[in-house]
């Protein structure tokens, strides 16, 4: 057996799961910040319990993001020897300085947060639930740079001894250009998913007419919030997509599953990739869009996935340069039509939330709440898309995952750890599930603390 | 002081500051079912624990990041090395941490009777665990000459690294005993610390036992130049003090000696280990030293620039948590938060 494929596999599980969890807390450790802010200045106890109650939510979440973040750090050396030997050197620091700037300031505060309610002044608890916030999305900002570099790597010189990758210029590491596009597309994705999740759940409780005057507000404030982050998240993703055109065009030509140049280039709405024969078999496709989404024009020459294969052969030496196409065209899709879906049902939120007929919107309301799985799909899927589109490597140009993985770790370690680690994560995520719907639709009281719906 | 040592010393002072504070949080985990009777009390005893434990696990994650920045090859070769003993102790502090959160969120003495056990092993196997790790690194593990192990999990589990493993297992229950008489009252303070008499007796005989073994089966405590005999020594007088203010109920200065001998037994390790990090069983030559297992001189000097702004933030917000929360908990269903 070989361990690779099973080390990949353990990285996708690890990754998506953490990422499962994570966006949710970027953003609504914003979101229940600005209730508490509210709460302060007003002095409207309402927006006290709000905070409470979303913040329970929210601690649902946070308690398996960072469990399973321990994992997303530590696979490196356990799965990935080899890459940790060849680019520590660069990338152990982001991660370093993550856990020194950032997760030490979040795990600290969020437990002065639930704990000081009665012991902090109200100003001071309040900073303490904004530096939870900051730091939460910090954390995301140096994970990013560390990913940005195996994006996109910069601020690195090789060791002609060694053949590892050694930092020479921090500078260009954390301001790598792959950062100013991911970090601002991620941190809009969590604002988009906590808007979501709130407004999933009032629109599960209006819809059953609980406590309208506690998730009325709650529903509008949570449409601006998901309307905001989603047509952000878009736009930002469309600068994106462009960078990563010129920097990774495979990745980007697997995304749209154009296998031969064009000029214009078409856009594929709906299409069956046949990786063996290396072309569609069926395609949907809107003329000119693909080259005016990758340069503003509408004649700029797109190139396929031949043409570049020939050219990566022609730089790297022979290999398997295709990134899994189906995968990578169908999760772009998934993100980029979730994403547009949800900005629609977000600007509807907005206009429908704007007074007290919003309960009677039975059919719109229970859309919303179907609709809270939105930012997940495409969440996942634009993780797919980064990673899976990256294939052969791990950094992009200096090393494949191949050369990476651990030589000292056998298959069955791995399949071991990835079969442990699989059940663990299906069980904590059905639960974290199960008791987010049960305490989200007012169905638990938690000890004596517990904002119950219909108190 | 060059700064591959200043990160060596840096490393250790994160291991130590991660033992001593996930010492006493793992030990109130180990003893979380049997000091409990009631549900309030169980509460009241997590609750010791609660504003801080994360912070404290932060500890961990933070050694193990500077490990990578600072020493790529190590952190390379101990955790692809420990493969399986990692895993165990990952799916544990996973169990662990879901466990603080989810176990309120059901009014199910069921439930939460599950969740409390998870907590005891979540507690339980990673200081068995660690404990078998450093017992390791102390006798030294089969290292080639490319500084990769090829052992798996078997030859990792030696007697005495066992012991290694008891002995951790041992002091931070006597550690968790002596906080929790601390920062509870009543029922709970009075089973706790005769709970701590008990696990200092235990801890007491297995350290000097392993000390001994120490001796004849490592150069930890001999090899000449920086060796880790003084703050064994030290480590010894704390302990012998921890027990006597047990015993006269000076409850803080137990506690106060029984974090000194938690602090100077690291302090030990990483002293016989210097210059080394990782000892090779086969060939001295093959170890992993602060020298050929380090980052660059550029990382270093950015890392340790980093260090040197935020180590000292994150002490002072860390202390000042300490003493928001400096009281005793009441297991009081009134004033509790779930």
């Amino acid at each position: 057996m070989d361990p690779l494929i099973f080390a990949r596999w353990q990285f996708a599980v690890t990754t998506i799961f953490h990422f499962f969890f994570v966006p949710l807390t970027l953003g609504l450790s914003i979101f229940i910040a600005i209730l508490e802010t509210r709460y302060v200045c007003s002095g409207d106890e309402m927006y006290k319990k709000m905070a409470k109650f979303w913040g329970k939510i929210f601690l649902i979440n946070f308690a398996i993001g960072v469990v399973t973040g321990i994992m997303q750090e530590f696979q490196f050396g356990m799965n990935w020897s080899e890459y940790s030997r060849f680019m520590g050197d660069i990338f152990g620091a982001p991660l370093a300085i993550e856990a020194l700037l950032a997760f030490y300031m979040e795990s600290t505060f969020i437990g002065l947060w639930i704990f000081g309610w009665e012991k902090l002044s109200k100003k001071v608890h309040l900073a303490t639930i904004w530096l939870v916030a900051f730091s939460a999305n910090i954390s995301a900002l140096w994970i990013l740079i560390a990913n940005s570099f195996m994006q996109h790597p910069q601020g690195y010189m090789l060791d002609p001894a060694s053949g590892r990758a050694l930092m020479s210029d921090f500078a260009a590491l954390v301001f790598n250009p792959n950062v100013i596009f991911q970090f601002p597309h991620v941190l809009a994705a969590g604002v988009s998913m906590a808007g979501f999740v709130v407004m999933g759940f009032s629109a599960w409780h209006l819809l059953r007419r609980h406590e309208a005057t506690f998730f009325r507000p709650a529903f509008r404030m949570a449409a601006i919030f998901g309307l905001i982050g989603s047509v952000l998240v878009g736009a930002i993703g469309h600068f994106q997509g462009q960078f990563l055109v010129v920097h990774q065009p495979l990745k980007m030509a697997a995304a749209e599953a154009l296998w031969e140049t064009e000029g214009p280039a078409s856009l594929s709405l709906f299409a069956i990739p046949n990786e063996e024969q290396q072309t569609n078999a069926f395609d949907i496709a809107i003329p000119y869009m693909l080259s005016f989404l990758s340069y503003n024009n509408f004649t700029g020459e797109v190139e396929g996935i031949k043409g570049l294969v020939a050219k990566a052969e022609a730089e790297y030496g022979p290999g398997d340069y295709i990134p899994p196409v189906a995968l990578n065209y169908w999760a772009f899709r998934v993100m980029v039509g979730s994403g547009s879906l949800m900005a629609l049902i977000a600007l509807l939120g907005v206009f429908l939330s704007r007074d007290h007929r919003l309960d009677e919107r039975k059919v719109f309301l229970k859309a919303v709440t179907y609709s809270a799985i939105l930012p997940y799909l495409a969440a996942t899927a634009g993780w797919i898309l980064a990673e899976t589109g990256r294939w052969p490597w791990i950094v992009y140009g200096l090393l494949k995952v191949e050369q990476a993985v651990s030589p000292n770790v056998p298959a069955w370690n791995i399949v071991l750890s990835l079969g442990l680690m699989t059940l663990l994560y299906t069980v904590l995520t059905i639960t974290a599930l199960k008791l987010g719907l049960e305490y989200g639709a007012g169905a638990v009281e938690i000890g004596k603390t517990a904002v119950a719906a219909d108190e | 002081m060059d700064l591959n040592t200043v990160w060596f010393v840096l490393v250790a002072v994160l291991f130590t500051g991660f033992f001593f504070l996930e010492g006493f949080d793992y030990g109130v985990g180990i003893l979380l079912p049997f000091l409990g009777k009631k549900d309030e009390q169980r509460r009241a005893i997590i609750n010791t624990i609660g504003p801080v434990w994360d912070g404290n696990e932060v500890w961990m994650i933070t050694a193990g990041g500077a490990l990578f920045a600072s020493f790529p090859h190590v952190y390379a070769t101990l955790f692809s090395g420990f493969y399986l003993a990692l895993i165990l102790m990952l799916a544990a502090l996973i169990l662990r941490g879901v466990a603080f959160e989810y176990r309120s969120l059901r009014d199910d003495p069921a439930w939460r009777n599950r969740w409390d056990w998870a907590i005891f092993v979540g507690s339980f196997l990673p200081a068995l665990l660690w404990g078998l790790t450093v017992g390791n690194l102390m006798c030294g593990f089969a290292i080639d000459a490319h500084m990769n192990y090829w052992g798996g999990l078997i030859p990792l589990l030696n007697l005495y690294s066992i012991l290694g493993g008891l002995v951790f297992v041992a002091l931070f229950t006597m550690h968790g005993a002596n906080f929790l008489a601390l920062k509870t009252e009543g029922d709970i303070a009075a089973r706790a610390k005769a709970m701590g008499s008990k696990a200092w007796g235990l801890a007491t005989a297995l350290t000097v036992a392993f000390v001994i073994w120490t001796f004849f089966e490592t150069d930890i405590l001999t090899k000449s130049g920086v060796n880790g005999l003084i703050p064994a020594l030290l480590a010894a007088v704390a302990l012998l003090l921890s027990g006597w203010f047990n015993k006269t109920g000076k409850d803080g200065w137990a506690f106060i000696m029984g974090s000194l001998t938690v602090v100077f037994a690291t302090v030990m390790v990483f002293a016989g280990l210097f210059p080394r990090i990782l000892i090779s069983s086969i060939d001295p030559a093959f170890s992993l030293t602060i020298q050929n297992a380090a980052a660059s001189p550029y990382t270093l000097k950015v890392m340790t620039i980093v260090a040197a702004i935020f180590v000292p933030i994150v002490l002072i917000y860390q202390i000042w948590t300490y003493r928001v929360f400096r009281q005793r908990v009441e297991a009081d269903p009134e004033t509790l938060i779930y």
